[in-house]
C-alpha cells in the first residue's frame, strides 16, 4: 500500500505508463475527432505493439491523427464509440469483420462514462427510443415516461490529455481539447494523464481545477501532438 | 442533380433566415456549417459545438490556427466574448434540457411525419450517430439542409424513411435545393419554390405528398 506522501507524487515515465497496457486491455480515451487524443501514449502504444485492445471513447479520430492511429493499425479489435466517419479505415476494419463497433450516440456515451466514473451503475434516458438505438435495451417508466437503461462504462485503463498537470494528478485541459477527457478520467480503473506542462503542488488554482487528482493514478510529460491535423 | 456552390450558398442563406437575435444554434457539418456566413451582423447568436463549447465564432485567419481550440468536425474556430468550455457530458445536458433553439443538420431522407435518417445506411456506410439523436431528438427547432433527391435523382422526402431512423417526428423545416417544407400536423407544407424550378417540378421530384401553401412563395 501507497503511503501518504507516494500517493501525493504520481509522475512516471512513459514507459512505466505502458507496463499497465497490454494485448486484450479495456482502453477508455479523452479526445473528440483527434483533439485532446495523449498524443505520447498513442504513439507508445503503437511502439509497444500492443494488440487485441477494446477501446471506449466518443470516436475513431483520422486515419493518421490520434487514437485513429491506433484504429487504422488494427490494434483495437472492438470500439465502443458515438462515431467512425472521420476514419474510413474503421469503417473498412468494420465491414470485413476485423473490427467490432459498438454505436452509442454521444450524449448517452458522455453519459456512461461519467456514470461509471461516478460509480454508478447506469443513466436513464430517452434519446433513441422510436430508433434501432434502442434494441436489446431495458426500458423503464418513471412517473409515466418511458426511458431506456443504458449501463454505465469503465475501463481497466484509461489515458487523458491535459494542457497542466501537477504531482497530485490535479488536471486543467485546454479549451476544446477538454471533451471528454474529464469524464474519462473518472472512469479508468487505472487513469494515466499526459500533460503539456507538469507544475509543481499547490501551482493550480484549487478553484480552477477541472479533474481532481484523486482519480489519476499517474501523471507522464507529453512530448506533443505528433500529426498533422486535417486542416493544415 | 447534385448541389453545386451556388445551390449549396442559397440554401444556407435561406436557412439564415431563420436564425433569430439572441438564439442558442448548433450547426451540423457541411451545408449547415455555410449558414454562419448569412447571419446579419445585428443578430447576436451564441453557437453551440457539441465537444464543449458554447460562443464559437468564425474561422480563424491561416496561420492563426489553434489546434485545441476547434469545433465538433475538428476544424479551428474563434470564440465570441461571453464564450465558454466545458466538457462532452454538459454539452449534452444543454441538448437534454432543450436549451438550444435550433439545430441544423444535412439528411439522407426525412419522410412527411418529420422522421428523420441520417446515420447509416446499412452494409454500406455506417459512420455512427455522433450526436445527431440527441440534437434531432431535443432542440426546439429541427432544420434539415439537402439536396432534394439523392445521385441517383430519387426524392429523399418521402411517405416513409427507408434507413433507420435518427429521431422520429423531429423535423420542423425542410430546405432544399428545390423548395422549403414545414412539417405540419396535416402534412408536408411546400412554401417556397427555388428559382428556375416551378411547384410542378418539386411535386414531381417529391415522393411525399405536398400541401401546397395558400401562397407559394418564388424564391
Amino acid at each position: 500500500m501507497q503511503t501518504g506522501a507516494k500517493k501525493r507524487n504520481k509522475l512516471a515515465t512513459l514507459e512505466e505508463a505502458l507496463t499497465h497496457i497490454h494485448d486484450g486491455t479495456t482502453l477508455m480515451f479523452g479526445g473528440f475527432g483527434g483533439v485532446g487524443n495523449p498524443p505520447t501514449l498513442v504513439e507508445g502504444i503503437l511502439q509497444k505493439g500492443v494488440k487485441d485492445l477494446t477501446l471506449i471513447g466518443n470516436d475513431a479520430g483520422f486515419p493518421d491523427i490520434g487514437i485513429g492511429r491506433l484504429v487504422s493499425r488494427e490494434r483495437a479489435k472492438k470500439l465502443i464509440a458515438s462515431h467512425i466517419g472521420s476514419n474510413p479505415v474503421a469503417g473498412k476494419l468494420m465491414t470485413e469483420g476485423k473490427l467490432e463497433v459498438e454505436f452509442s450516440p454521444q450524449g448517452t456515451l458522455a453519459e456512461r462514462i461519467r456514470a461509471g466514473g461516478v460509480g454508478l451503475g447506469g443513466i436513464l434516458v430517452d434519446v433513441g427510443i422510436g430508433t434501432i438505438a434502442e434494441e436489446g435495451k431495458e426500458k423503464i417508466s418513471i412517473g409515466g415516461k418511458e426511458y431506456l437503461v443504458e449501463p454505465a462504462l469503465t475501463a481497466e485503463v484509461a489515458i487523458v490529455y491535459a494542457r497542466k498537470a501537477d504531482p497530485f494528478g490535479n488536471l486543467v485541459y485546454d479549451k476544446s481539447a477538454r471533451n471528454f477527457n474529464p469524464l474519462v478520467a473518472m472512469a479508468g480503473a487505472f487513469t494515466i494523464a499526459e500533460a503539456d506542462e507538469i507544475v509543481p503542488l499547490g501551482e493550480l488554482d484549487p478553484e480552477c481545477i477541472v479533474t481532481p487528482g484523486v482519480f489519476v493514478d499517474m501523471v507522464i510529460q507529453s512530448k506533443g501532438v505528433n500529426w498533422k491535423w486535417v486542416w493544415e | 442533380m447534385g448541389v453545386g456552390v451556388e445551390s449549396r450558398n442559397r440554401i444556407a442563406q435561406r436557412a439564415a433566415k431563420e436564425i433569430k437575435d439572441g438564439m442558442i444554434v448548433n450547426l451540423g457539418i457541411g451545408i449547415p456549417t455555410l449558414v454562419a456566413n448569412y447571419i446579419p451582423e445585428e443578430v447576436h447568436v451564441m453557437f453551440h459545438a457539441e465537444n464543449g463549447i458554447l460562443g464559437t465564432g468564425p474561422s480563424p485567419a491561416p496561420g492563426e490556427e489553434d489546434p485545441n481550440l476547434c469545433n465538433a468536425g475538428g476544424y479551428p474556430v474563434t470564440l465570441q466574448p461571453g464564450a465558454s468550455y466545458f466538457d462532452s457530458a454538459v454539452a449534452f445536458g444543454m441538448i437534454r434540457r432543450g436549451y438550444l433553439d435550433i439545430t441544423i443538420l444535412g439528411a439522407l431522407e426525412v419522410s412527411e411525419k418529420g422522421d428523420l435518417a441520417n446515420w447509416i445506411v446499412p452494409g454500406k456506410r455506417v459512420p455512427g450517430m455522433g450526436g445527431a439523436m440527441e440534437l434531432a431528438q431535443k432542440a426546439k427547432k429541427v432544420i434539415v439542409l439537402m439536396n432534394h433527391v439523392n445521385k441517383q435523382g430519387k426524392s429523399k422526402i418521402l411517405k416513409q424513411c427507408t434507413l433507420p431512423l435518427t429521431a422520429k417526428e423531429a423535423v420542423d423545416l425542410i430546405i432544399t435545393d428545390m423548395a422549403v417544407m414545414e412539417v405540419t400536423k396535416d402534412g408536408l407544407l411546400l412554401k417556397e419554390v427555388m428559382s428556375p424550378y416551378t411547384v410542378e417540378d418539386v411535386i414531381q421530384h417529391t415522393e411525399a405528398e405536398l400541401i401546397l401553401a395558400d401562397r407559394v412563395t418564388r424564391l
